[in-house]
């Protein structure tokens, strides 16, 4: 069960708010898909992002994959153990495999955002 | 699981890195089923192999195998193959699971009459076992076998569980092992019996990739094909010129008019790898082709094999490779790219 608390997007990406911070990852579904991660692509700390844009990029052996921001805000911290660890995301994506922390301008859009329970309904779809 | 080629084979079992790095400090078990075995026999076999195929067949002793090509007229590679000497004779040709059909055409075509050709391809199983262990645990699964009586590039028959299985000591991967041909029924037997030592671990299509690339070898469709001789894929020295085989005449002007390219090594600087499909552009032109890039895991930085101008095929020219969205940079570097 992926954890409650989280919130989740199509494309595998999860984020956790924290009053008007959010951290953002991509799901232990999606470290499977893409198999061992060999590289992390981070962005600059202070950069503007805006809701589905391409914030990082996963790379694994197979096959490289972009993370979508699942919310407008300002990249305020990035997670530089991926930088010669990038398996934390493999061996855990949900906590030490982290991407960045943004800070949210304004309310969340939830529209695109799955709870938990939703988004385990959405991965027994995709079977 | 992916289809390869008509067969279905998985990428990976736990993980590629995790099998790389087993291959190359215990053993690792590959099946290999879907390369193709082909036998040439007749009392002119040896003359009827000789012509084609660039390796020397000729004076080669019993029991010993070499690694070739097969050309078209013009020069252009058709498969990359090992031959096995059987016996004056009698010979085993190993071919890509692609080209099969394209390499018995081929051959039937030109090959005399009164030499037999038959593909056991079908009959044939084959599994890999690579790795620094794999030859106490060969030692032990095969009664009376020597793993250090077998050097290599040479191959031996065994009986085990009632069949016969040749143990060529060959391989993909840069590690002491062997390559094992059995009768398809007993195949799984075997596989089995294999991984009962917990030493032996079974490894996906993604980990036999990596482990070809760190050594540098080539992969026929990727950084062999029908567009390249075995000149420009920097191969000569698999090449006999000093005998007949078809193609010779065309790598004979090649050699004397010079060529433009060749297959050259590369790393990167970092971890992220160029990849088949990349190019090096200089001033506009296109300067450099990567056939295939991986991330080395025992290196931990992107590896590949690539096309470059013969002037830029220097040890650590800089090089930079780009997809259009992503630019990385690299040395070049003649592989192979680990010390085994």
């Amino acid at each position: 069960m992926v954890p409650e608390g989280h919130k989740y997007t199509k494309e595998h990406e999860w984020l956790r708010v924290e009053g008007e911070e959010a951290v953002v990852g991509i799901t232990d579904y999606a470290q499977s898909e893409l198999g061992d991660i060999t590289f992390v692509e981070l962005p600059e700390k202070g950069r503007e992002v805006n809701r589905s844009e391409s914030i990082a990029t996963v790379e694994s052996v197979k096959a490289a994959s972009d993370v979508y921001s699942p919310v407008s805000g300002k990249v305020i911290e990035i997670n530089g153990a991926l930088a010669d660890t990038p398996e934390l995301i493999n061996r855990s994506p949900y906590e030490e495999g982290w991407i960045c922390r943004l800070s949210v301008a304004g309310a969340i859009e939830m529209e695109n955002l799955m709870d938990a329970e939703a988004y385990e309904n959405y991965l027994k779809e995709l079977k | 699981m992916v289809p390869f080629s008509g067969w279905i084979m998985p990428v990976q079992y736990t993980g590629i890195i995790e099998e790389h790095l087993h291959t190359r400090s215990k053993a690792g078990l590959f099946d290999i089923c879907h390369m193709g075995e082909f036998f040439i026999r007749g009392s002119s076999a040896e003359k009827e192999v000789d012509r084609l195929v660039t390796c020397r067949i000729q004076g080669l002793a019993d029991g010993k195998c070499r690694y070739g090509f097969l050309l078209r007229d013009d020069g252009g590679i058709l498969d990359d193959l090992i031959v096995f000497k059987i016996s004056r004779t009698e010979y085993m040709l190993v071919v890509n699971s692609g080209t099969m059909e394209k390499d018995k055409k081929w051959i039937q075509e030109h090959i005399a009459p009164g030499v037999e050709f038959s593909d056991g391809s079908s009959n044939t199983a084959k599994l890999d076992l690579q790795g620094p262990l794999s030859p106490d645990v060969l030692g032990i699964l095969f009664k009376g076998f020597e793993p250090r009586t077998l050097g290599r590039f040479s191959f031996t028959r065994v009986e085990w569980d009632g069949v016969m299985v040749v143990v060529g000591a060959t391989g993909y991967t840069g590690e002491k092992g062997y390559e094992l041909f059995l009768p398809v029924q007993s195949a799984e037997k075997l596989w089995d019996a294999l991984l009962s030592y917990g030493e032996v671990k079974p490894i996906g299509l993604g980990a036999r990739d990596s482990l070809r690339l760190e050594m540098g070898y080539s992969l026929y469709g990727h950084d062999i094909d029908e567009e390249h001789t075995p000149l420009e894929a920097g191969l000569a020295r698999f090449v006999d010129m000093q005998k007949d085989f078809i193609g010779r005449e065309r790598l004979m002007d090649q050699e004397r008019q010079g060529f433009d390219r060749v297959l050259t090594g590369f790393v990167c600087e970092g971890r992220r790898s160029a990849r088949d499909g990349f190019l090096a552009v200089s001033d506009d032109r296109e300067i450099g082709r990567v056939t295939s890039g991986v991330f080395s895991p025992c290196l931990k930085r992107g590896v590949g094999l690539c096309y470059i101008d013969k002037k830029l095929a220097v040890e650590d020219q800089e090089i930079v490779f780009t997809d259009g969205r992503v630019s990385i940079k690299a040395n070049i570097k003649k592989p192979p790219f680990i010390q085994r």
